[in-house]
């Protein structure tokens, strides 16, 4: 393993992106960051710039208008990277699913390897999506080195 | 004439967690014009109340907001209960008072952390998020869930605080009062702080009047005006409550309203929690809402929010429309926003505390 995919594991960086949510799953992303859970001790960094970043949180039922976003934003990202999507409206509309500005959950419009529920999800249960991600990545780069096949 | 250039601000914006968009044009490094584009988070909750049954719009009306959703929750159910003319028993009414209040701590922390983190003071954002911390194990304790509360239902509350909690209450408050107010001092006093915030992003008294701003940006500008001032809402007229006004009309007051508040709003639970009367905690409806119109104005953490409902003697409501504070406050950017410099832009947009999931639906 060489030294950017082994940085790469041990130091994800994290893209968040909010496609119309109600902001509790947001604030709980958040908190993650701050004293309490604080997984920056892990070298997880909340990013601004989805040229740097390896995982993209999305929360929130996808809205019509923030779906060509979404995916620019996708597409901005570099290879190998990850999608993760925190809170039911993300899975899959929730509450908000017969909402005439609601396309439902946000793999319509990107893949997403990782899906965490709950309204609003959990710290805890952030922190272990993201380690479920942290496997994923591993597996994908061992595909980028032709170690393994997809 | 300088060359003008017209940068997006957002929708991904590494300052703001939600996704709205300004035009910004600048002429050099100074901003001359904005032009708001919203839209990138609207559900169209209002039209998926009326699909629903009247009692499971509480759930879709709390979740209109995820930081003020206890009193998105509470407002729905005082404007159903008025349409119905339902009496709320006394305990009940108390109790929603100390909910609110507590999530006006929790939003207020987290709007100075988030304010601390807008001019780079990350060490600020970090101690004001650990103080929240507690408040939301308060939170979890009382009311079974960190953001969405799901305390009101229509006609009383569904949670009771029964002595243990009580004791457990008075405590943590009593915590939280002190470190909160140690760290207020540091947004009160620091120079980096003041030199980021005095001065910048100026609404003058009239301005403020004129443009129908609400909330701390109102009161910061001088205007005591404050929805827990009406006699009828909820308790605070027998807790002898005085709204928090400031009249340095610049981001810098916008923060000392908010950080004074917090404290006022603690002690305003430590003397509802004193006063708690015995009682039941819900009174109970019978048949569908009347075909009938009815209003309720509170406070939230952001400002006033007005609900209005009209009943269709159906199980369903014909509609329900809600006006919330920040979409009277971002007007207030367009006048704040031009003449101030590119990184004061996070600083100023960040002062009326913008929640873009309130203001779209």
């Amino acid at each position: 393993m060489g030294l950017i995919e082994a940085s790469r594991l041990k130091s994800p960086w994290i893209l968040h992106y909010d496609t119309g949510s109600c902001n509790g799953c947001d604030i709980e992303i958040l908190a993650c960051l701050t004293p309490l859970y604080d997984i920056e001790r892990f070298g997880m960094v909340n990013m601004g710039n989805p040229k740097h970043a390896d995982v993209l949180v999305c929360t929130g039922a996808l809205n019509k208008r923030s779906a060509r976003v979404l995916k620019n934003l996708y597409e901005q990202i570099p290879d190998p990277k990850l999608v993760m999507v925190v809170g039911t409206c993300a899975i899959s509309g929730g509450v908000f699913h017969n909402c005439y500005n609601v396309a439902g959950g946000a793999d319509k419009v990107i893949p997403v390897d990782v899906y965490v529920p709950g309204c609003a999800a959990r710290p805890e249960a952030i922190i272990d999506g993201v380690v479920k991600a942290l496997g994923r990545l591993a597996e994908l780069q061992e595909v980028a080195r032709g170690k393994k096949s997809a | 004439m300088q060359p003008r250039t017209i940068v997006p601000f957002g929708p991904q914006h590494p300052v703001l967690p939600e996704p709205i968009q300004l035009k910004i044009t600048y002429e050099d490094e100074k901003v001359v014009d904005v032009v708001p584009a919203m839209g990138y988070v609207h559900r169209g909750i209002e039209k998926a109340c009326e699909l629903n049954e009247f009692n499971k719009n509480i759930y879709l009306c709390e979740r209109i907001c995820g930081i003020c959703s206890c009193i998105h929750g509470i407002a729905y159910c005082e404007v159903v209960e008025r349409l119905w003319g339902l009496e709320v028993p006394e305990r009940a009414q108390w109790l929603r008072t100390i909910w609110s209040e507590m999530e006006r701590v929790h939003s207020h922390l987290l709007w100075l952390g988030l304010f601390a983190d807008a001019f780079g003071f990350e060490s600020l954002f970090m101690q004001y998020w650990r103080v929240r911390e507690k408040i939301l194990d308060m939170l979890e304790l009382t009311a079974g869930h960190r953001v969405t509360h799901s305390v009101s239902i229509i006609g009383g509350v569904r949670r009771d605080i029964d002595t243990d909690q009580k004791k457990r209450l008075l405590e943590t408050l009593a915590e939280i009062r002190r470190e909160a107010q140690a760290l207020n001092k540091v947004m009160m006093n620091d120079y980096t702080v003041k030199h980021r915030t005095v001065g910048k992003g100026p609404l003058t008294y009239d301005q403020a009047l004129h443009l129908g701003c609400a909330g701390p940006v109102l009161r910061a500008s001088g205007v005591k005006d404050d929805a827990r001032m009406q006699p009828d809402l909820h308790r605070y007229g027998e807790l002898g409550f005085e709204p928090v006004v400031e009249t340095g009309c610049d981001s810098y007051a916008r923060a000392l309203v908010r950080a004074r508040e917090t404290i006022q709003s603690i002690d305003l639970q430590l003397a509802a929690l004193e006063k708690l009367p015995e009682g039941e905690l819900a009174a109970k409806p019978k048949g569908n809402p009347p075909a009938e119109e009815a209003v309720f104005r509170t406070e939230q953490p952001r400002g006033e929010m007005f609900y209005y409902a009209k009943g269709s003697g159906t199980k369903n409501v014909a509609r329900v429309r809600v006006r919330t504070p920040t979409y009277a406050n971002i007007p207030s950017l367009l006048v704040m926003l031009p003449g101030s410099e590119l990184p004061d832009v996070p600083v100023i947009i960040h002062s009326i505390d913008p929640c873009i999931s309130c203001t779209e639906r």
